[in-house]
């Protein structure tokens, strides 16, 4: 049984990541998770400097999902390099996929050029659309002509493949899908958190410190499901596939829909072992329906 | 270790108007020391975060723990419902607990911040004064402070029983002094509490709470601010779930 799937060159030993910011370098859940069985282990977004996030509570709970507005707090690229990256080193088996994050085209860049040399790192996930940070993220990920510019700008300066991450937060996600290709990017991820907003009505406020957060959860997985499918028939460059996955059935969900590799996010929080028992559960499924390559489920429900 | 698990429920019991006391059996009673918190979590599928409670009693031998809470919510409604012979879904324990110091101890609780003081006021190998506020006379867990520790200070908001006021104004009234003061409580209650210990030169451990997704360090969601840049995180910024629950009050913005 071949589970294992490629994208920009790149082999993944199975098709399950976990989704930046919710599993850290990997280390908390690593009493959890043996990482070196994972297909990749995908970073929190690392910026140049560090950075202090948010004011709390950075953390709502609504039905079926959460709202997190972490801010993208982060101890800068330096030290992850020398901490993070030094303790990936132990796993092998597992890639490294590096989500980077900044207020500007040239932070980007900052980052991007500083993990040049950085083997460990086997792939870049620029994340352009983290709806938290007002003074750049969501304007980079929703206009399709700036996803294009940044992109082009990635790809001159990285050593490593290139997937950028966008946003759901647009009125056609295709268009942002078309522009990344175009900008030459190796692949796509999404989708990220949907902007949402809970009051309590007790106090009469914002539950959360930033008023608005980045929703995600099994809430959310319909809508993945519906982006992946329309990105996968538009662009011809592979796409990771997250939001919501918390069960087998839904990584199978989203790979019939057209993605080659999936992220487990928010069901770490509630099952640490999510990750290797969706895999497990991919597994079973591929013995019970007789699937010798996982890749032949990609994209066939159209 | 932590464990996660679905634990047995053993009893369950109301001590006051709120407030439920949880014996549950768990493999995470082995590992917990006073001042760890658990996360619980509901069977309701559509809410998915932990509740974190605090481990207000360790009994190793029985393999269970304690755990004291108020019904604030839907979470906690949901467990106050459960009765012997329930399962409980838990991850445990989490954080770093009270480091046991000092000869001579002052542990401090306010409202339901009462529980976690308990454990502590039991394996603390010094000798323990207790000061607990509750809001009124419907006071819980009392009898457990006077067996386990013997001193006990009760202030209440309303004067009904005890020093009419805060644990702070107990404490002045009693003039206390102490090698070490541990607190668990409302802010404000643990800014006074942090304040006194100052005043008298006296060092001072303070549990905080945050609203939390991962409990285990991973996603950041729970910080609180350190007075100083933090060594894991570069910024000043602590991890509740992690780095605390527990703080000396000197180092954090309290
Ligand atoms: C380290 C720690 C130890 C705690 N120990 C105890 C204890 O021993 N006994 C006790 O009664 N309470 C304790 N609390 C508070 C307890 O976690 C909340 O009262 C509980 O989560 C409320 O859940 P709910 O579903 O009933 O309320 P809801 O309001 O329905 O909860 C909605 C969401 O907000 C979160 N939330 C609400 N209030 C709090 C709060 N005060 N702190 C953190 N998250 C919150 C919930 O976890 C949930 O995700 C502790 C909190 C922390 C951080
Ligand atoms: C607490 C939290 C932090 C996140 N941090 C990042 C981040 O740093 N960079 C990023 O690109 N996405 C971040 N995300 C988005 C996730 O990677 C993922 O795209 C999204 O949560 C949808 O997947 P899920 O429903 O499985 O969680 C974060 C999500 C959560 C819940
Ligand atoms: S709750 Fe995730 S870091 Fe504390």
């Amino acid at each position: 049984m071949n589970t294992a799937v490629k994208i920009a060159g790149v082999e993944f030993q199975n098709p399950i990541m976990e989704a930046s910011g919710t599993f850290g370098s990997g280390q908390e859940y690593s009493e959890f998770v043996d990482l070196n069985s994972l297909g990749a282990v995908v970073t929190k977004g690392v910026a140049n400097v560090p950075w202090p996030g948010n004011p709390t509570p950075r953390i709502a709970e609504v039905s079926s999902g959460m709202l997190n507005a972490i801010g993208l707090q982060n101890p800068g690229v330096e030290v992850f390099c020398k901490r993070d990256l030094e303790f990936l080193k132990q796993f092998p088996n597992t890639k490294v996929l590096v989500n980077v994050c900044g207020h500007s085209t040239e932070e980007y860049i900052e980052v991007v050029d500083r993990l040049a040399g950085e083997n460990r790192v086997d792939m870049l996930e620029i994340n352009i659309s983290c709806p938290n940070v007002k003074a750049g993220g969501i304007t980079f990920g929703t206009d399709p002509k700036n996803v294009e510019a940044i992109t082009k700008e990635m790809k001159k300066h990285a050593k490593q493949p290139v997937i950028m991450k966008l946003s759901p937060n647009v009125t056609d996600i295709k268009e942002v899908a078309k522009a990344a290709e175009a900008g030459g990017a190796d692949g796509i991820s999404l989708i990220n958190t949907l902007t949402g907003m809970k009051i309590d009505v007790e106090r009469q406020d914002f539950v959360l410190a930033n008023k608005t957060g980045g929703m995600s959860g099994p809430a959310v997985h319909p809508i993945a499901v519906r982006m992946v499918y329309e990105c996968a028939n538009t662009v011809s460059i592979p796409i990771i596939g997250m939001g919501g996955i918390s069960t087998w059935e839904d990584a199978v969900e989203m790979m019939l829909a057209g993605a080659t590799a999936i992220s487990v996010g928010t069901a770490n929080f509630y099952n640490p072992t999510a990750t290797t028992d969706i895999l497990a559960g991919l597994k079973e499924y591929m013995k019970r329906k007789q699937i010798n390559d996982v890749n032949d489920i990609i994209g066939i429900v159209k | 270790m932590k464990i996660k698990e679905k634990a047995l429920v053993i009893s369950q019991e109301k001590l006051a108007e709120g407030i439920y006391s949880l014996i549950i059996e768990t493999k995470a009673s082995q590992y917990a020391i006073p001042g760890q918190f658990v996360s619980l979590y509901m069977n309701d599928g559509s809410h998915l975060l932990p509740r974190p409670i605090s481990i207000c009693q360790i009994d190793k031998e029985k393999g269970t723990l304690r755990l004291v809470y108020r019904v604030v919510g839907k979470g906690t409604k949901e467990f106050s419902s459960l009765a012997a012979g329930d399962k409980l879904e838990i991850m445990g324990p989490l954080g770093n607990g009270f480091p046991i110091e000092g000869d001579r101890v002052i542990v401090v609780g306010g409202g339901i911040g009462v529980p976690p003081m308990l454990g502590l006021a039991e394996a603390h190998t010094g000798s323990v004064i207790s000061v607990m506020g509750y809001r009124n006379d419907d006071t819980f867990l009392t009898q457990e402070f006077t067996d386990v520790a013997g001193d006990l200070i009760i202030a209440t908001d309303d004067g009904s029983i005890g020093v009419k006021g805060t644990v702070v104004d107990a404490m002045e009234e009693n003039k206390l002094e102490a090698d070490v003061i541990y607190a668990c409580g409302p802010k404000p209650m643990l800014k006074g509490v942090a304040k006194y210990a100052e005043s008298h030169d006296i060092k001072c451990y303070v549990s905080m709470e945050e609203r939390m997704a991962c409990g285990v360090g991973a996603c950041l969601g729970c910080v609180c601010q350190s007075k100083e840049v933090d060594d894991h995180s570069h910024v000043k910024n602590k991890r509740v779930c992690k780095d605390g629950p527990v703080f000396l009050s000197t180092e954090v913005e309290l």
